[in-house]
């Protein structure tokens, strides 16, 4: 009996009226664990009441710790009928588990209920007892750190990374038995979030057991996804990275010993039952060609119809299960000498066989990575393929421990396959494109999966990669005998990740290569695409930029194998499009690397959705692509000509636009790398070291793939040529259009930059303003007999028009980057196509982009001066957290009188060369002067225009310094007025979480990490018009779930939610019957974190500096 | 192509006061974004309708789910739904209870019942405010009322607690709910000419001197009942008109204060005897709650009135009404002084604050 779990419940508040009559509830809570339950008194006639309950006590085993959620409803005690549910709370204990994390939960949890929603808060206190157990048969795996940041997490340092966990459980869907037709939809929906926290639990138990065996005591880069399968049940699957953290303040000489592995029995994951034999309705999986050097597809049934002629000696199907095993060589095992230490060989012997089977797939979730441990980047692997689905043949059926719901009996176990076996198959086949393309892991790596009725597609893609093994534990990765030369040789690391991990000689595809132009040492591809964040090392010229393709199929309604078939048939022309797309939009904006490039492949019943979206950037180690040519099929037609004409400028003219937008501006760049460059210019380096390697075909032809032919195939080769190569014919109506969609893309407005990665390629100095956000929009297609291209151009504006709208509503930030866009699409029904958008608003510092990210500039700010902005950023109550330097030039162009006066009264000594610190200078006395001061340059603002930059600038930097000031000037009229008003709030309970979907906040530091949340919510309606149709109804919900993030993130100790991401938005909607049914599934890591205070004092005080005699000069 | 659906959610709630107070004024969601597009700000931004309309419809739902909230605002400081700065909800909070000057003089000093919400239409076509807005608007009447009402306390205090108000902003709901509670006048063609502002002022003084919270601050109503026994009291100032000596005596020590002092001095000597019997009776019938109502019409009446047309300036009446009440003081018969100051001080101020065109 390991463990004993405490709870008290505390006090409610702002519960709903239960009893008409008094306009009053009588509210009593039970509090449930496992089997066993609490009750509270009831508190008579209130809607505050104070419970202040015992200590609830539950002892418990830690299996069951880490599985079972804490139960806490609230209800009201009726005499004569049975009582009525309020709503619940569910409380995942798992971050009292580890010693590092939070220690107690305490503070205010909304009520939640399925189908009201919110319905007031509970306060409740919980806490863990643990006692050690050394049971090594042990089945929980309590202690193992669990983080969804797909890096390795501030404050830590990877002793080892251990490599990929996996693991996924199944159950039937509660809400396709049979007892659903009897039950209310609450009690149904109640089952269902609790068998998925459990199952969530379950998994999370079984992965940290695996992470345990390894010998590692963190899982990073976790990512765990529902696929609701419908009547064939529920599966709950996860994947991370295992490693061994050690933190960074607690002195790293600490040795932590990785080889705690029991023996090789223990390790019985499904995945590893063997391999099952070739299954019935297996269909043809596809791989798509999502790099220029294209993934091989090497699916063993049937080749995709437009796979290259060359063969590839690597090649290996996928099938082929012994590719991880090769023979570790000497070089990969000495490099391991020094974290193993002696023990090291012995143990080796004994666990061999176990890491044999566990080290199978060197896969890592990671998109970032220390410096040195990337070495080389081969490009995008990623498999698909189609399944029908099946009822659920559970192989967890003898561990019914948890699933009391369930009618065991329905569940027909004759059927042998098991998801796992699809997913491994899937796994071996991106293992070997990996291979292909010379690399021994594939990093960036995620899986996700599409369900329409009875069709899945199951999807993963990678990066593959050359790691540096001294990272890795030994057998992690399986080293070829001809790559030890990567090791030998180290490449500078800005360019050393670019430079080709395959052969030259016996190149996988066919590709362009030139030598990298930073190190010309070793070549480099022309085109590189990658699943991962730009390592912060590379070189780059200009800023990066958000790329989306998009593309809309239709597909005929079919049944059974016959849809699946059709299906799995189009798979392959629609990356070949979306590839292309992506292609002429990097070249568009002459970029030559996409980066966090990720393809979903969305399947409806008439409709396939294919959406990729990626962050292009110009790697400086690449040759600078060429641009984009128009070429006519029929030459002579004079009209044909002149429009062809026409469309090139356009073309030539948006490069250029692009170019000047996105500061892509290379020569510049060579120019400051005079080591490597030095007295070179640009053309005689592209003369000298890029003399690209003869290629036979410099014209690479697109067609539409409707009008390919087979005789055609071998045209269909993806790699480009050097400069102009790259050719667009105009041969009918579609193609015409196809340009006109690529010049229609517009370029975000002036002051905005967006992308899907982790940091913007190009900005560094962020301010501390964000502003997370997430938007769905659900379309309509009125027309049912729509073409594929009126199709497309549905879905691309519907993008677009997103894009738009994002701007549009964060435009007091600019400057401002949308950081970590993330899509998702999904056909939910017939004629309906779904966006689901998630991302982060972030302000930087316009003027000093140039700088390097560790002389950023935090400046401070204080309360009065967000009063211009649009909307507020921050949620601060002491006022020197928030930044000024968020309000956005135009905002501080057009300070109104109000402002003036706040300004006004703060007055600045004009000689102020006084840091922010000096309050005991009387401010007022300056008032008067400074104000005539402030105004001229405030007239001055009003009549330059809107794109004079440096102008507005001042004023705002004006503003700012003012501001800065006011806030050590306690007797100005501004400053009272915001005492006062922080006075009448200043009882606020409610402490401010910041969320962000990356790993990190701009202006702070992480100090610690308070655990995992991952929380899954289901909310109905049946008064779907009276709660303001769908969208009322959704908006409300997503609003809700923000708020359970928040209270658990700050009942924890936390305050603010990094590598936030919401998994899934499944939304069901039956406006006839005045029905809305709607699930959420969000994650991410809850962590605290302190302002880079002493940076911020430095560099307010320098800006004051600055704007002060900047804006002396203005008045002159 | 429908937009089925379409939502935008920030963790920080997401607003914009310029789409707040269109909201507050009860545009609809089309004609708000008609209002924006030709505001012309968003022609820098190259911004669509739709993308106007799809922004003004978020803001609007989140509106409509703050409202909630706005009713009890203390409850907005410590929900959990919104994460809201604390100066954004100050600012939602203000916008919220503020109110149109026009809207609230019409139902001033009427009865916050539905007979009157049943007006609202007519108000709103009178006063150019839409019908959204007035019920907004009402219902923050009745809904300060009905907490005031039973609270101890000074009510300008206990308003801005409950309410988080600023100071003026629960000043002016105050004299509502004072006038509210009083049921004064104030509909009257001849009181037209007041603003909202004239009268908040008038309560205000009412609330200072002659409610039973002038004299013990612990009381319940005490800031919205008038002080009884005060009122009583004022019956005794009868004897400054019903006896002749008396009158005639403190109509010589004002003639002689002001003469030589104001061109109008003439029609002052004329009309004191009026003048002072229109004052003195006002006084001596506010223990009727009849004539508590009709008190501005009665000050309208019985001296300003009178005062306008004879070309009073406002500094006559100045002058006039301070000679007025400190002649009373040397009137060694008139045993009084202590009510008549407390009566005079608020009258004075009244008069001076209503007297205008």
């Amino acid at each position: 009996m390991p463990g004993k779990l405490k709870a008290k419940i505390v006090a409610g508040r702002h519960l709903p009226v239960m009893d008409r009559a008094s306009d009053l509830t009588d509210a009593f809570v039970e509090v449930k664990f496992g089997n066993t339950t609490f009750k509270t008194d009831v508190y008579p006639k209130s809607l505050n009441p104070q419970w202040n309950s015992e200590w609830f006590k539950f002892e418990v085993d830690d299996e069951d710790l880490q599985d079972e959620p804490l139960q806490i409803t609230v209800l009201d005690h009726d005499t004569y009928s049975a009582n009525d549910a309020i709503g619940k709370v569910y409380i995942d204990i798992d971050p009292l588990l580890y010693s590092e994390a939070a220690s107690v939960i305490s503070g205010w949890f909304p009520i939640y209920d399925t189908i009201h929603g919110i319905r007031g808060e509970i306060n409740v206190l919980v806490k863990v007892e643990l006692f050690n157990d050394l049971n090594r048969f042990r089945q929980s795996s309590c202690g193992v750190k669990f983080f969804c940041t797909t890096s390795i997490p501030k404050g830590y340092r990877a002793a080892i990374v251990h490599g990929f966990v996996e693991e996924l459980v199944v159950n039937e869907d509660p809400e396709y038995q049979w007892i659903d037709r009897i039950r209310t939809p609450r009690a149904s929906n109640e089952a269902r979030q609790r068998l998925i926290f459990l199952m969530s639990g379950e998994l999370q138990r079984k992965i940290g057991l695996k992470v345990l065996e390894m010998g590692g005591n963190a899982v990073v880069g976790y990512l765990q996804c529902f696929d609701l399968e419908g009547e064939s049940g529920l599966v709950v699957r996860a994947i991370g990275t295992a490693c061994t953290l050690e933190k960074l303040s607690s002195g790293s000489g600490t040795h932590t010993h990785p080889n705690t592995a029991p023996a090789s029995n223990a390790c019985n994951s499904p995945s590893k039952d063997g391999k099952e034999p070739v299954f019935g309705e297996d269909l043809p999986s596809s791989s798509g060609p999502s790099t220029p050097f294209r993934a091989l597809p090497t699916s063993s049934s049937s080749p995709p119809p437009f796979s290259p002629s060359k063969p590839c000696s690597r090649q290996s199907s996928s099938s082929d299960t012994d590719l991880s095993l090769t023979p570790k060589t000497g070089m990969g095992s000495g490099s391991m000498g020094k974290d193993a230490g002696p023990l090291k060989t012995l143990l080796r012997q004994q666990t061999q066989t176990a890491l044999e089977q566990r080290q199978e797939f060197p896969f890592f979730t990671l998109t970032s990575f220390p410096s040195g441990f990337l070495l080389h980047v081969g490009g995008v692997v990623s498999a698909r393929s189609v399944k029908l689905l099946d009822r659920i043949h559970n192989p967890a059926l003898g561990n019914t421990r948890s699933y009391k719901l369930l009618d065991w009996n329905s569940v027909t176990a004759d059927e042998p396959e098991t998801r796992d076996a699809w997913w491994e198959e899937i796994r071996q086949e991106i293992k070997s494109h990996a291979k292909a393309l010379g690399c021994h892991a594939v990093v960036g790596y995620s899986e996700s999966t599409s369900i329409c009725e009875e069709v899945c597609i199951l999807s993963a893609s990678g990066t593959a990669a050359i790691l540096n093994p001294r990272y890795m534990r030994e057998g992690c990765l399986d080293l070829g005998g001809s790559d030890q030369r990567w090791f030998e040789d180290p490449s500078p690391s800005s360019c050393g990740f670019c430079h080709i991990p395959y052969d030259e000689l016996n190149m996988p595809f066919p590709a362009q290569l030139t030598y990298c132009f930073h190190c010309r040492r070793q070549k480099v591809p022309d085109v590189l695409f990658t699943t991962i964040d730009l390592p912060s090392d590379a070189a780059i010229a200009g800023k990066g930029c958000f790329i989306q393709a998009r593309l809309c199929r239709l597909k005929k309604k079919g049944q059974g194998e016959a849809n699946a078939t059709a299906i799995s048939n189009q798979l392959p022309f629609m990356e070949y499009e979306l590839h292309t797309q992506l292609m002429n939009k990097l070249k568009l904006r002459s970029m030559n690397a996409l980066f966090g490039l990720s393809i979903q492949i969305s399947v409806g019943e008439n409709m396939l959705l294919g959406l990729a979206s990626a962050t292009g950037v110009y790697l400086t180690a690449l040759p600078a692509p060429g641009g984009i040519q128009i070429a006519g099929k029929t030459p002579g037609d004079l009209n044909t000509e002149q429009h062809i004409l026409n469309i090139q400028k356009r073309i030539n003219d948006t490069i250029a636009k692009n170019k000047e937008f996105y500061e892509v501006n290379p020569p510049k760049l060579f120019a400051l790398d005079p080591e490597v460059f030095c007295g070179t210019n640009v053309d005689l380096t592209e003369e000298v070291v890029g003399s690209p390697i003869p290629e036979p075909r410099l014209r690479s032809r697109l067609f539409r793939s409707h009008s390919e032919s087979s005789d055609e195939l071998s045209e269909l080769d993806l790699s480009h040529g050097k400069k102009d190569a790259f050719v667009l014919e105009v041969d009918d109506t579609d193609a015409v259009e196809d340009i006109q969609s690529l010049l229609t893309d517009a370029s975000p407005p002036k002051g905005f930059y967006s992308c899907n990665t982790e940091t913007m390629p190009g900005i560094y100095n962020w301010t501390s303003a964000l502003q997370m956000f997430t938007s769905v929009r659900v379309l309509r297609l009125s027309n049912a007999n729509l073409s594929n291209q009126a199709l497309n151009k549905v879905f691309t504006d519907l993008c677009e028009n997103l894009l738009k709208s994002f701007y549009f509503k964060l435009r007091s930030m600019i400057p401002c980057c949308l950081s970590h866009l993330v899509f998702s699409v999904a056909v939910p029904e017939e004629d309906l196509i779904q966006v689901a958008v998630t991302a982060v608003a972030m302000t930087f510092d316009k003027d000093q982009t140039q700088d390097k990210p560790a002389e950023k500039p935090i400046t401070k700010g204080c309360s009065e001066a967000e009063d211009q902005l649009q909307f507020s950023l921050e949620l601060c109550t002491d006022s020197s957290s928030i930044n000024s330097q968020s309000s956005s030039k135009n905002s501080a162009a057009k300070l109104n009188q109000n402002q003036l006066i706040v300004v006004r009264s703060a007055g600045v000594p004009e000689s102020s060369h006084l840091s922010t610190r000096a309050a005991s200078v009387d401010y007022g006395s300056f008032a008067d002067r400074c104000s005539t001061w402030l105004e001229l340059l405030r007239l001055k603002a009003h009549t330059i225009r809107r794109g004079s930059v440096k102008t507005s600038r001042r004023t705002q930097s004006l503003a700012h310094s003012v501001s800065s000031l006011e806030h050590s000037s306690p007797l100005t009229d501004g400053r009272s007025r915001s005492l006062r008003s922080s006075r009448s709030f200043g009882g606020s309970s409610v402490s401010v979480v910041k969320m962000t979907p990356l790993s990190f906040l701009p202006g702070t530091r992480i100090v610690k990490y308070v655990g995992i949340i991952n929380m899954f919510f289901i909310r109905e309606t049946t008064s779907l018009r009276e709660e303001g149709g769908v969208s009322g109804f959704l908006h409300s919900f997503v609003a809700e779930v923000f708020a359970m993030v928040r209270a658990h993130v700050a009942a924890l100790g936390g305050n603010a939610v990094v590598s936030y991401s919401m998994k899934d938005c499944v939304l069901m909607e039956n406006p006839n019957k005045n029905q809305c049914q709607c699930l959420i599934n969000v994650s991410g890591d809850a962590v605290i974190y302190i302002r880079e205070t002493d940076q911020e004092v430095t560099g307010s005080t320098a800006n004051i500096r600055l704007s002060c005699t900047s804006s002396a000069d203005g008045a002159t | 192509m429908a937009v089925e659906l379409d939502v935008f959610v920030g963790n920080t709630i997401i607003m914009s006061e310029e789409v707040y107070q269109l909201w507050l004024d009860g545009y609809t969601v089309n004609d708000a974004v008609k209002v924006r597009m030709e505001g012309g700000v968003l022609d820098e931004f190259d911004a669509k309708a739709d993308v106007v309309l799809s922004d003004t419809m978020d803001q609007y739902r989140t509106f409509q789910m703050c409202e909630r909230l706005l009713h009890s605002p203390t409850k907005l400081a410590n929900q959990l739904l919104f994460q809201i700065p604390p100066h954004r909800q100050a600012t939602l909070i203000e916008r919220y209870y503020a109110f149109d000057d026009v809207f609230v003089r019409e139902v001033l000093g009427k009865k916050l019942s539905k007979g009157t919400k049943k007006d609202l239409d007519d108000i709103s076509a009178k006063t150019g405010v839409m019908l959204k807005s007035c019920r907004r608007q009402f219902d923050n009447f009745k809904r300060v009322f009905k907490v005031v009402e039973e609270l101890k306390g000074p009510l300008v205090e206990n308003i801005r607690q409950h309410f988080l108000l600023s100071d003026k902003l629960a000043r002016d709901y105050a004299a509502i709910v004072f006038f509210a509670n009083n049921r004064f006048e104030t509909g009257k063609r001849k009181l037209q000419y007041l603003t909202f502002q004239d009268l908040a002022f008038c309560a205000g003084q009412l609330i200072n001197n002659w409610t039973v919270g002038a004299v013990d601050n612990m009381v319940e109503d005490m800031d919205v009942d008038l002080d009884k026994e005060f009122l009583q009291e004022l019956k005794e100032l009868k004897v400054l008109i019903t006896d002749k000596d008396l009158l005639d005596q403190h109509k010589s020590l004002v003639c002689t204060a002001l003469r030589g002092k104001t061109k109008a001095f003439n029609e002052m000597e004329a009309n004191f005897k009026n003048l002072s019997r229109g004052l003195v009776n006002i006084a001596t019938k506010l223990t009727n709650t009849k004539d508590v109502r009709d008190f501005f019409i009665d000050l309208v009446e019985k001296f300003i009135e009178p005062c306008r047309s004879d070309h009073w300036t406002a500094a006559d009446m100045k002058l006039y009404l301070t000679h007025y009440t400190n002649s009373a003081h040397i009137l060694d018969t008139f045993k009084h002084q202590v009510v008549w100051d407390r009566y005079m001080g608020v009258i004075k101020s009244c008069i001076f604050k209503m007297y205008h065109d």
